[in-house]
């Protein structure tokens, strides 16, 4: 043993272990959030179990086991762990047993050695709720205006119908909301500005400012039109509620408005399950959160992410591919290139954080003043473009993934053989005329390769964001029907904050975590698809170029 | 003219001739508009890189500029029949003075050109007079007039904001908030020398010293309403006193501390509580011996005391935290006006400044916390008999000897800063002992702002420190096994594979260090401990046990497939430790090894600490230095490697002896490389710390670091201020640090490669 711990084996051994733990950590971490973000969306089986509290007494309680913990540490956020901490406990079941609104909390811890009963009944029902999060019991009967209408097991047929019912008004009461009443505030809104701005600039056209303000009556009595007929609609959706009850016997009363999808765990089979699982999937993908971000879905984030990231390239790649052209083909090297070629490294080292404090400072404050003074004096003092936003944020993105498109298209530049600037300035074409013809048909790869890790890049930075533009909840998209359509001046979502906002800002952690696992597994994807394509096309880059010099 | 003028057509004619015709002269247009596009292209990118950095100096700069004073009007005493001036003040934005005089005339004048715009009066009876004076502190509050007959008089002057024209016009008016009746203080009607009055909450508390040297305190309460009303109740207080005159009376906001300064210098203070018990008293000389006490007032806030002395310098004596919880009186810091007598100081009414002056009309501005003295200026060749700050000493007010009143505009910024505050131990309010204390969110006027950098430089570094500790072995040694010994085969997933993470966005690292790491190695702290011994050691002896496996096995496994190998066995070997480090816990450590170190050790633990922060951060950092280093190591000349092998050398014994010393400057560069990124990651950091600005090196501690304090502070902190403008220093530290260590790496790498293809 002695003379073989001088032989090299041991340390190439060791050596090769560091490797496996790397290995082993990415593909854990890539593991975790995988299962963690993919199972949120899969119906659990809900349990109905007894058992014995504190006191001695005999307690109900429905959920889904949500995880175990063995030794009984006090786990911080679980909602009443404290008093099991007394004794020493081997193995406790975290529940999520729901009913927020009852209960004042969503999770449960139970010690295993406690549970005297443990089932899972057929009946049992898990209501996904757009307030208060799951409700779990079982249906007692169907209600029309506090009337009964249906009970036990004929309430379910009649629950369908109902909810069909609902959902069509609410989606038509949604129509009005979202779309008619936010277009025709936003249209006041303008039309307001512009009576000020006229004001301001004692405009000698009196009847200009007339026709505006008949516009503005117009448009406000058009608002009142729709709200008047919202407030015929919503009577209607709340007239039906659910009765049901819980493990305990207490009645609650669930309004059908408030609900977003119902189903009875223990009897769907495997194709329902698939199909509640796809469902809950699309919401994800495309709905909008609900409960301070908890629940629901995350389109504004997807898309406000995307948005930034379309704006960012608009400018990062033409900048970023003029500097490289520069760099390569037109500067004389020597200090001066040298000099950039330091700067732009650099660039890429410096702190993301960095760049969010100077986008804030000289984009939002310097810039953005600037704008709002010139462009906007009707809006004073509301800023306009003085405020974080789209576009400072695209801005800010947009230097720090500089080096990036730059890099990687002086590498393209680089290896672009000379024979064949060569031979088209030979044959009498200009600079510009090789460039535009030969060299650039040639590096479009590379220069999309630096586009697409600019892109990855910028998807998943979140430090600077948070200084320039990004919010927990915008109140509309940045594209929408009104005119200009773009609004590069609104605050967005982002999936990054999302994930910091509702991992770390969210009252309901425990029960918003899942969640948070699923966004990070739709970054991580998006990203390392991403990174994957731009390594595919500089690997096909390099062949293509080794095929062509020799 | 005609024929030797320069003809446009001709000189076209010529250049599409040399052009090539029409379409020629295109092209050239074309090929030298690209030029100068890219040209514009290429210097715009690094002016854009240049502007950041003087954007951000640009920013920080107005911390370090000093404070200037600039005379703006001066004028004879407005109304100067009205008497003798006793009290000097200033409104809001300046525009408005104050002058109360000894007759009890209350005259508001412009402060520029001194035009009297209102006098009101104070109903004095007959044959009384005004025997002292005092303000509580601010623009708009009280002002109490001590009379001779024993009674006190208060009034609170109010400036109103209206419009006229679209132009801001300020209308001052005099309120009576406890009466226009003169109120009995002293009950045997001495007339009252001194004075001093604090008002809180409805309530006013006047301590007022009789001409036979007793010590009145008084409260008035308000009882109808909770505003000024006209109803207020009366509650008295008696103290007899030590013998010996008295020249100052103060008192603190909350009336709940009567201090008062006899002739020879000696601070006498007494604490009551609400219903002017005494819960302690003391005394403290404040000059030391051989000097005099020329001038004493309270610092913003009321927990220091400013004492002037005749040799020129001031002191501030602060309470500060005792032994058994007891607030004791100590000389914080001494500031040196002038050789000459100081004989008034006036402390600003929004920060922790003053300015004092002295016998020969010096003046001098200083900060508390910073101890700068900010500006020194003579204000006049005559004695200043009085002298007043605009609340937000933006300007100054001063009355000289021969009459003039003189308008001083005052530009000091960013009086907190100085390079002893960011930088060294501080003495602040309140503390026990000077530290090092960043602690930066205003919760009103008298808070006494902290701005130590020290505690965020250290976080940073801990950060980093702890992240290269797990990330550096680690990625070292896989990038010598990945460049030296690995199948080429394995060598083509593995290297994209690690380099990968580094896409990874830091928000998923900091998130999972967060909410799943640090409750995970809270629950698992002995196993995971007890993992970081095991795994090695069963390493070697799977190593070990290796070769006397049956050679088919060992022929199954080729050369450079031991990483592959060894994965499950690490997942096996980790899997046990965890499982079985439970169980092993609770024997050895009864039941907690948490518990066990804080009460066998001391150590603390947070859930949130820098070995949750080293092992995200050092994820995030791993495929960094793993790249750079695997590169050096690499590309360290096939010749060099082949020829220590044909001389004898093992496979190990070259890696050490002649690829890793080649290659060490590369490897180098990587660690700094990896230090930098380290030093400026935002999210991981702040999600995983408590982002607690602490000094302490423990591993189970959090840290509060530059990076994440930028991040959390920035969108609260407003434009301009000194805050604001730390956080921009902050920002300009990480971007010079980060630019220095990539530079040095770039640099190190230049070389390296020159030297590699010279071998």
């Amino acid at each position: 043993m002695k003379s073989w711990l001088r032989t090299d084996t041991p340390w190439i051994w060791l050596n090769a272990a560091a490797v496996s733990v790397s290995l082993l950590l990415v593909s854990g971490l890539l593991l975790l959030i995988a299962i963690q973000g993919l199972g949120h969306f899969w119906p659990k089986s809900v349990a109905e179990m007894s058992y014995l509290d504190e006191k001695g007494q005999v307690r109900m309680i429905i959920g889904e086991i949500a995880g175990t913990n063995q030794q009984g540490a006090f786990i911080a956020g679980s909602a009443d762990a404290g008093d099991e901490t007394a004794e020493s406990v081997s193995f406790q079941y975290l529940i999520k047993s729901g009913n927020r609104d009852v209960n004042g909390f969503d999770f449960h811890w139970v010690s295993a050695n406690r549970i005297e009963r443990w089932h899972y009944p057929d009946q049992v029902m898990v209501i996904e709720r757009k307030e208060w999060g799951n409700y779990y019991g079982f249906i007692e009967s169907i209600n029309e205006q506090g009337r009964v209408i249906a009970t036990n097991l004929e309430a379910w047929p009649v629950l369908w119908t109902k909810l069909d019912e609902t959902s069509k008004r609410i989606k038509k009461i949604q129509q009005i909301e979202s779309h008619a009443i936010r277009k025709i505030s936003q249209q006041l809104e303008q039309l307001k500005l512009r009576k000020k701005r006229l004001l301001m600039e004692n405009s000698t056209q009196p009847d200009e400012l007339s026709l505006l303000e008949a516009e503005i009556t117009r448009h406000e009595g058009q608002y009142q039109r729709y709200l008047d007929e919202l407030e015929q609609l919503y009577p209607l959706i709340k007239q039906y509620t659910v009765v049901a009850r819980d493990a305990n016997e207490q009645r609650q009363i669930i309004p059908l408005a408030n609900i977003v999808r119902i189903y009875q765990p223990n009897r769907l089979n495997g194709s329902d399950k698939i199909r509640i699982y796809g469902a809950r999937l699309t919401e994800f993908l495309t709905g909008d959160p609900r409960e301070a971000n908890s629940e629901g879905g995350i389109f504004p984030a997807l898309f406000g992410t995307v948005m930034m990231v379309i704006v960012m390239s608009l400018v990062v790649a033409p900048l970023g591919v003029v500097a490289a052209i520069y760099l390569q083909e037109y500067a004389k090297q020597g200090f001066v290139t040298q000099l950039i070629r330091i700067a732009v490294h650099n660039l890429a080292g410096v702190p993301s954080v960095v760049f969010g404090v100077f986008g804030l400072g000289f984009f939002v404050t310097l810039l953005g003043g600037e704008m709002d003074r010139l462009f906007y004096p009707e809006a004073y003092p509301v800023p306009v473009f003085a405020t974080p936003g789209l576009l400072w944020a695209s801005l800010t993105m947009a230097m720090l993934t500089l080096p990036v498109v730059i890099v990687s298209t002086e590498e393209g530049l680089l290896r672009v053989p000379r024979s064949i600037r060569e031979g088209s300035l030979a044959l009498g074409a200009t600079q510009a005329e090789t460039l535009w013809r030969t060299v650039l048909p040639l590096v479009s790869p590379a220069m999309l390769t630096g586009l697409i890790l600019a892109v990855a890049r910028a998807a998943g930075e979140v430090a600077p964001l948070m200084l320039v533009g990004v919010v927990k909840l915008a109140p509309a998209l940045p594209v929408d029907g009104s005119f200009p359509f773009v609004h590069l001046e609104r605050k967005f979502m982002h999936l990054g904050f999302h994930i910091y906002d509702v991992g770390f800002q969210s009252a309901h952690i425990e029960a918003a975590r899942p969640l948070v696992y699923a966004t990070a597994l739709l970054l991580v994807l998006v990203i390392i698809c991403l990174n994957l394509t731009a390594v595919c096309i500089r690997n096909y880059l390099r062949k293509k170029y080794q095929a062509m010099e020799e | 003219m005609s024929e030797k003028q320069f003809s446009r057509p001709a000189f076209f004619a010529s250049r599409i001739k040399t052009c090539g015709g029409w379409y020629g002269l295109w092209r050239m247009t074309k090929d030298a508009l690209l030029r100068y596009c890219v040209h514009a292209g290429g210097y715009g990118v690094m002016l854009m890189i240049a502007l950041m950095f003087f954007y951000l100096v640009a920013m920080v700069m107005p911390l370090f500029v000093g404070s200037s004073i600039k005379q703006v009007g001066g004028y004879p005493v407005p109304d100067s029949a009205a008497g003798k001036t006793l009290l000097l003040g200033m409104e809001e934005k300046n525009k408005l003075g104050v002058r109360y005089t000894d007759k009890g005339r209350i005259i508001f004048f412009e402060t520029e050109t001194g035009r009297s715009v209102k006098t009101a009066s104070i109903p004095l009876p007959e044959n009384v007079t005004i025997t002292g004076i005092s303000r509580e502190g601010g623009d708009q509050s009280l002002v109490a007039f001590g009379l001779s007959d024993g009674k006190a008089l208060l009034v609170q002057p109010h400036y109103a904001l209206t419009f006229e024209h679209d132009q801001g016009v300020i209308i001052p008016s005099i309120n009576f908030p406890f009466g226009q009746e003169p109120i009995k203080l002293d009950e045997s009607g001495e007339s009252l020398s001194r004075l001093a009055v604090a008002s809180e909450e409805g309530q006013a508390t006047l301590a007022v010293m009789t001409a036979s040297g007793r010590l009145v305190l008084t409260r008035l309460a308000a009882i109808s309403s909770p505003l000024w009303a006209s109803g207020f109740k009366i509650v008295r207080k008696e103290f007899t006193l030590p013998l010996g005159p008295i020249e100052h009376v103060l008192l603190d906001k909350a009336g709940r501390t009567v201090y008062w300064v006899e002739a020879s210098g000696v601070l006498n203070w007494v604490k009551v509580d609400p219903a002017f018990e005494v819960l302690s008293q003391g005394r403290q000389d404040l000059v030391g011996p051989g000097r005099k006490l020329s001038s004493v007032t309270l610092l913003n806030g009321h927990l220091s005391i400013l004492a002037g002395d005749d040799a020129g310098s001031v002191s501030q004596w602060a309470w500060v935290l005792g032994g058994l919880d007891q607030s004791v009186l100590q000389k914080l810091r001494t500031f040196n006006v002038s050789a000459q007598a100081v004989t008034s100081i006036e402390s600003e009414q929004r920060r922790k400044g003053f300015i004092a002056l002295d016998v020969t009309g010096k003046a001098a501005l200083f900060y508390s916390t910073s101890e700068r003295k900010l500006l020194e200026y003579r204000l006049s060749e005559n004695k200043i008999r009085m002298m007043a700050l605009a609340p937000r000493a933006t300007a100054l007010l001063s009355e000289s000897e021969d009459g003039r009143l003189t308008l001083w505009r005052l530009t000091n910024n960013h009086p907190e800063v100085s390079l002893k505050a960011l930088w060294q131990k501080i003495s602040y309010e309140s503390y026990a002992k000077p530290d090092y204390v960043w602690q930066s969110s205003s919760s009103g006027n008298d808070f006494e702002p902290k701005y130590s950098l020290t505690p965020l430089v250290y976080g940073t570094l801990k950060a980093a420190f702890y992240a290269l500790l797990f990330a550096v072995p680690l990625a070292l040694a896989s990038a010598v096994y990945t460049a030296y010994f690995m199948a080429p085969a394995m060598r083509k997933i593995v290297k994209p594979g690690i380099e990968i993470m580094e896409a990874l966005p830091t928000v998923i690292l900091g998130f999972l260090a967060g909410l799943w790491l640090a409750p995970f190695i809270e629950a698992h702290l002995f196993g995971i401990i007890f993992t970081l011994w095991v795994t090695p050691i069963s390493v070697l002896l799977a190593a070990y046990g290796w070769q006397y496996a049956p050679s088919s096995w060992r022929h199954s496994l080729p050369d450079g497939w031991e990483a592959a190998f060894l994965m499950p066995l690490i997942m096996l070997v980790v899997w046990l430790c965890l499982s079985f480090g439970g169980p092993m816990e609770a024997e050895f450590f009864d039941g907690g090894i948490k518990d066990w170190l804080s009460q066998q050790w001391g150590i603390e633990y947070d859930q949130r600490n820098a070995m949750v922060v080293g092992i995200a951060m050092g994820f995030a950092v791993i495929p960094g230095i793993f790249s750079i280093a695997e590169d050096a190591i690499f590309n360290v000349p096939r010749h060099l490697t082949i020829g220590s092998l044909a001389l004898g050398a093992t496979r190990w014994q070259t890696m050490t002896r002649v690829v890793l010393l080649t290659a060490s400057p590369g490897i180098f560069s990587a660690v700094i490389v990896g230090f930098g990124r380290a030093v400026g990651e935002t999210m991981i950091v702040l999600m995983a710390t408590g982002n607690t600005p602490m000094m302490d090196f423990s591993i189970f501690q959090g840290m509060r670091t530059l990076s994440a304090t930028i991040a959390i502070e920035m969108p609260e902190s407003e434009t301009g201020s000194t805050h604001s403008r730390l956080l921009f220093l902050a920002a300009l530290l990480l971007f010079m640090f980060t630019f220095v260590v990539n530079t040095l790496s770039e640099w190190i790498r230049q070389r390296l490669r020159r030297s590699y293809s010279a071998l």
